[in-house]
């Protein structure tokens, strides 16, 4: 791979602009293999007669993508600037994000039917919601895709694709709180350094879902209305959420409304580990005007394992991402300057379900990012003196 | 009336207009937008960096 992003790197100088072609142009086809994963689930237990790959969405998670991180590897070559404009205004790469959600959906309507029909066992049923729970939680991400554009159509594709996980404030807090607040103590989704993933999952759980209730009731209010209508989009789109439970529990059963339950659970779980990701130990410092200093390439996590980035729609150039919100996936940069986590999404998210494995892997990074000041990172506040007793700094 | 835009994603606010879904309904000053109101689209820049339309 290396030998493919030098040859583009070399095509920066010389190409004729109009003569450009994005690489990964057909590649993004690859991220609608996420939501038919169940059916390829579905497919394999019929071939083999396993029941066992009913938890095919797992294996695909913790095993597939993070050996794809590490077979494919890395592409850093950035589409250049002259032809952004065209690569965002081109609308095949639009229908790839669109595409995912009625395969999203179909999917859940099948995990479903054999909740309810196929004689699965308890085991099997487990698998299933594991595997449609991650449709979910990836589908979180083509959600953020969408929820950041101005179209209001986007917009509303975004609360549909959160409705399978319930997280429909999830596109309040997002745009309007985290993108605030990023890298700094005040936002419950950057993770702090010695905050392990299973601290973090309350507190970002929780937090977001107050703020994002905050911020909808001060839109509102300043026209002096009350949180409680259907105009704030929290409750519109729990709505969807309600609707699209009930709708499938009252046409299968109730033998269905506790899968659903899980699987939306396991879904946004998967979103805030990605979440845990993106800003670990990251901190915007205070000016002396006691406004934060604006989001840099420096305050995000990067990676640019390819197999990870097709999947997540370039999520993972998190630093352009923070810095232009509204620009579309296809067009977003990778820099060398922002710091770089040591492999793919894939992997990372692995790593994360272990903290004593990711202190090692990632402590000493935000360490070496801040050139060995400790108190230039978000440290977790009851963690702050082991922290730094740990880093060889008086507290 | 003026018009002031946000420098990264171009959001323009017009006090003709105002936003209503924004809770400032038309005519709405701009000095009546709080300080602290970041910008709708982008959520990046905050009301006192958006720059003044020519």
């Amino acid at each position: 791979m290396s030998e493919h992003a030098h040859h583009h790197e070399h095509e920066h100088i010389e190409f004729n602009e109009l003569d450009w072609t994005d690489p990964k142009r057909h590649a993004w086809l690859l991220g609608l293999l996420v939501p038919v994963i169940p059916f390829i689930a579905w497919g394999l237990v019929e071939a083999t007669g396993l029941g066992a790959f009913w938890f095919f969405g797992p294996v695909f998670l913790y095993v597939i993508m993070p050996a794809l991180d590490t077979a494919i590897g890395k592409d850093s070559a950035n589409p250049p600037d002259s032809v952004l404009k065209r690569l965002e205004g081109d609308r095949y790469y639009r229908f790839c994000t669109y595409a995912y959600i009625p395969l999203q959906f179909a999917s859940l309507i099948g995990a479903c039917w054999f909740w309810a029909y196929g004689n699965l066992s308890f085991v099997e049923s487990l698998g299933l919601a594991l595997t449609v729970g991650l449709v979910g939680g990836i589908g979180i991400n083509t959600a953020h895709e969408l929820g950041h554009k101005r179209p209001a159509m986007e917009k509303w594709l975004s609360k549909v694709a959160l409705a399978q996980t319930g997280y429909g404030h999830f596109f309040i807090e997002h745009n309007r709180g985290h993108h605030v607040r990023v890298a700094t103590p005040e936002d419950p989704a950057s993770s702090r350094l010695g905050e392990s993933f299973w601290r973090f999952l309350p507190r970002t759980v929780w937090g977001s879902l107050t703020s994002a209730w905050h911020l909808e009731s001060e839109r509102l209010g300043r026209s002096g209305g009350s949180p409680f209508t259907l105009r704030n989009d929290i409750l519109n789109a729990w709505v969807m959420t309600a609707v699209l439970l009930g709708g499938l529990t009252a046409v299968f059963g109730w033998v269905v409304l506790p899968w659903l339950i899980f699987q939306a659970v396991y879904g946004f779980s998967l979103l805030e580990v990605v979440n845990y990701l993106e800003h670990y130990g990251l901190l915007r410092q205070k000016r002396d005007d006691g406004r934060y200093e604006r989001t840099q390439p420096e305050h995000s996590w990067n990676s640019d394992n390819v197999s990870s980035n097709v999947l997540l729609y370039h999520l993972q150039r998190h630093s352009d991402h923070h810095a232009h919100p509204l620009r579309r996936f296809q067009a977003l940069r990778h820099f060398d300057e922002a710091p770089e986590l040591p492999s793919g999404y894939g992997t990372m998210i692995l790593i994360a379900l272990f903290p004593p494995v990711w202190r090692r892997v990632m402590d000493h990074r935000v360490l070496e990012h801040y050139e060995g000041d400790v108190t230039r990172a978000n440290i977790l506040p009851a963690r702050r003196e082991k922290v730094m007793r740990k880093f060889g700094v008086a507290a | 009336m003026t018009v002031y835009v946000c420098p990264e994603c171009e959001y323009a606010f017009d006090e003709e207009v105002g936003d209503p879904r924004e809770g400032f309904p038309a005519g709405t000053s701009w000095s009546e937008v709080p300080d602290d109101w970041a910008c709708p689209d982008c959520g990046v820049r905050d009301k006192v960096d958006f720059e003044k339309a020519p």
